[in-house]
């Protein structure tokens, strides 16, 4: 069961700043719990965008990447109304899709 | 003041993390589909000096890589890759002390643009870098130091 | 032996560490702001708000009901400007209670939620991560007004006098108070700056920032496990969920900032 994502996609001119803030722990596998046993790494490895269905950008991440990640992209060609939508993959096999629309 | 020896080392450098990517380009196609994991688990800088495929890594004053000078926490540091070029293929982020030195690989469409970011983890105060691999092969970077402090009451 | 003649360690350590980084601060403050500034925008408390806001609305509980009719002291389900006037006086409940206790006894009165269970669960376990996320939310909901709490009831001024006393009261084994390392102007642990909680501290600082997304955590925080933790730092046993004593240095707090614009769920170390 996954947390949504907040997704915002601002229009100024011809472009749109899009924002994601991604529910995630992002658990790099580096660390140990209190008894002292690993915490098993847990971490988005893929991440892609798409404008009106259109694939825009694709992406891979390490643990690296800090919990409840944050992006943030320009898109060229974005109008009000357009639907914006990320999807991202763990390393469980997890994933999420969610959409926005830009305004 | 960059000498020439500071220059290639720097290089050297991010020629050695992204030998660990694999990403001659050539390789990058084929690869487009999975994940990339040798790229990820590099262990060190000395270990993603092996299997160089990419072109030597060159300093630009084209790419730049956005951070903070100081992080007041190491947990969420923030880190922009950009490229002021046309045809770039990947912007990549990596951190140099990190376990896992590459942080992000971004394959942009021609639809975004090359300037994107993210928040990374910092194990230690740390240099981190932007690169930029284009579309004719060449391969571009830029690096900055962030600091890491430790705040407040130790946590 | 007299504990006041002894100076606690810790904080004596802490001040001089303090003292001796002083020259170098000047341009490290800068950092540190300009860091803080790169984070303003995307902070995941985002997250938590709409958890918050969904959960408000949620039918949940024996009862199946929402909270959408719980009054947070402005009447029943009016949720923005509720967050600046707290904590405050409760008539059905007949007592002075802050937002997050206040919101256990809704959850309890409408949905029918066991309140002293909540109040027991350890912070960031089950029921209580929901209490955050809804303190989240309806925070969110008065972000940029001022902080404005009642000192009408009999049982507010109560709250705020005993609230005094516990900021001042030094205990533990480390001989600690609140006032140790808020009760002064200019005081600095590392890198971070100690708002003077006596008085007004500005816009945003102190009471007015609280709920905060940690980022060396990763976890969301409510006023009542900030104030949980500076117990723990103190060395002294934490007070307990919703008790009295939180709720009065909250009111202490709280109208001291009076005027203060609130900015929370603000992002935090």
């Amino acid at each position: 069961m996954t947390d949504p994502m907040r997704i915002r996609a601002q229009v100024a001119g011809d472009k749109a700043t899009v924002r994601v803030l991604m529910a995630h722990e992002m658990e790099t596998g580096q660390r140990k719990d209190a008894a002292g046993k690993v915490i098993p790494a847990w971490f988005i490895q893929e991440v892609s965008a798409t404008h009106n269905g259109k694939p825009v950008l694709s992406a891979q991440w390490g643990p690296s990447i800090s919990k409840n990640p944050f992006m943030q992209f320009s898109l060229k060609g974005a109008k009000v109304g357009d639907k914006i939508a990320i999807t991202w993959v763990d390393n469980k096999g997890e994933k999420r899709t969610d959409e926005a629309t830009a305004s | 003041m960059h000498t020439r020896r500071h220059m290639l080392s720097d290089s050297a450098k991010v020629a050695a993390l992204l030998a660990a990517v694999g990403l001659a380009p050539q390789l990058a196609k084929a690869q487009a589909a999975s994940y990339n994991s040798a790229a990820f688990e590099a262990k060190n800088m000395a270990d993603a000096m092996k299997a160089l495929g990419a072109a030597v890594p060159v300093a630009s004053k084209d790419v730049t890589v956005t951070a903070p000078d100081i992080a007041e926490n190491g947990a969420v540091v923030p880190v922009g890759a950009a490229a002021a070029l046309p045809g770039v293929k990947r912007l990549l982020i990596l951190v140099e002390k990190n376990p896992a030195a590459l942080a992000a690989m971004f394959e942009p469409s021609d639809a975004v643009e090359a300037n994107i970011s993210t928040r990374v983890k910092l194990g230690q105060s740390s240099n981190v870098f932007a690169v930029a691999i284009l579309n004719d092969g060449k391969v571009l970077f830029a690096q900055k130091e962030v600091k890491v402090t430790l705040g407040g009451c130790g946590g | 032996m007299n504990a006041r003649t002894v100076k606690p360690g810790i904080a004596a350590l802490a001040l001089l560490a303090c003292a001796s980084a002083g020259a170098q601060t000047k341009s490290s403050a800068d950092g540190i702001a300009e860091y803080r500034k790169m984070l303003e925008d995307g902070n995941p408390a985002e997250l938590f708000e709409a958890k918050g806001e969904a959960l408000w609305k949620e039918k949940r509980g024996p009862k199946n009901a929402s909270l959408e009719l719980c009054d947070l002291g402005k009447g029943a389900g009016i949720v923005k400007g509720a967050f600046v006037e707290l904590p405050r006086y409760f008539a059905d409940t007949n007592k002075v209670q802050d937002l997050e206790s206040r919101l256990v006894s809704c959850m309890e009165a409408l949905q029918g939620l066991n309140a002293a269970g909540i109040s027991s669960t350890p912070f960031g376990r089950g029921e209580q991560n929901n209490v955050t996320a809804l303190a989240t939310w309806v925070a969110a909901e008065s972000r940029g007004l001022k902080f404005n709490l009642p000192q009408n009831h009999v049982e507010e001024k109560r709250s705020y006098e005993i609230g005094k006393r516990v900021f001042f009261f030094r205990g533990g084994t480390h001989d600690f108070s609140c006032a140790s390392c808020h009760g002064e102007d200019a005081k600095r642990i590392r890198l971070q700056d100690l708002p003077n909680l006596t008085k007004n501290p500005g816009d945003g600082i102190g009471f007015a920032a609280w709920p905060a997304y940690r980022v060396s955590n990763g976890q969301m925080w409510g006023m009542q496990l900030r104030l949980n933790d500076c117990y723990r730092q103190q060395r002294f046993p934490y007070p307990g969920f919703g008790s009295e004593a939180t709720i009065a240095v909250s009111t202490y707090m709280g109208v001291n900032a009076k005027g203060a614009e609130s900015i929370a769920p603000s992002i935090k170390r």
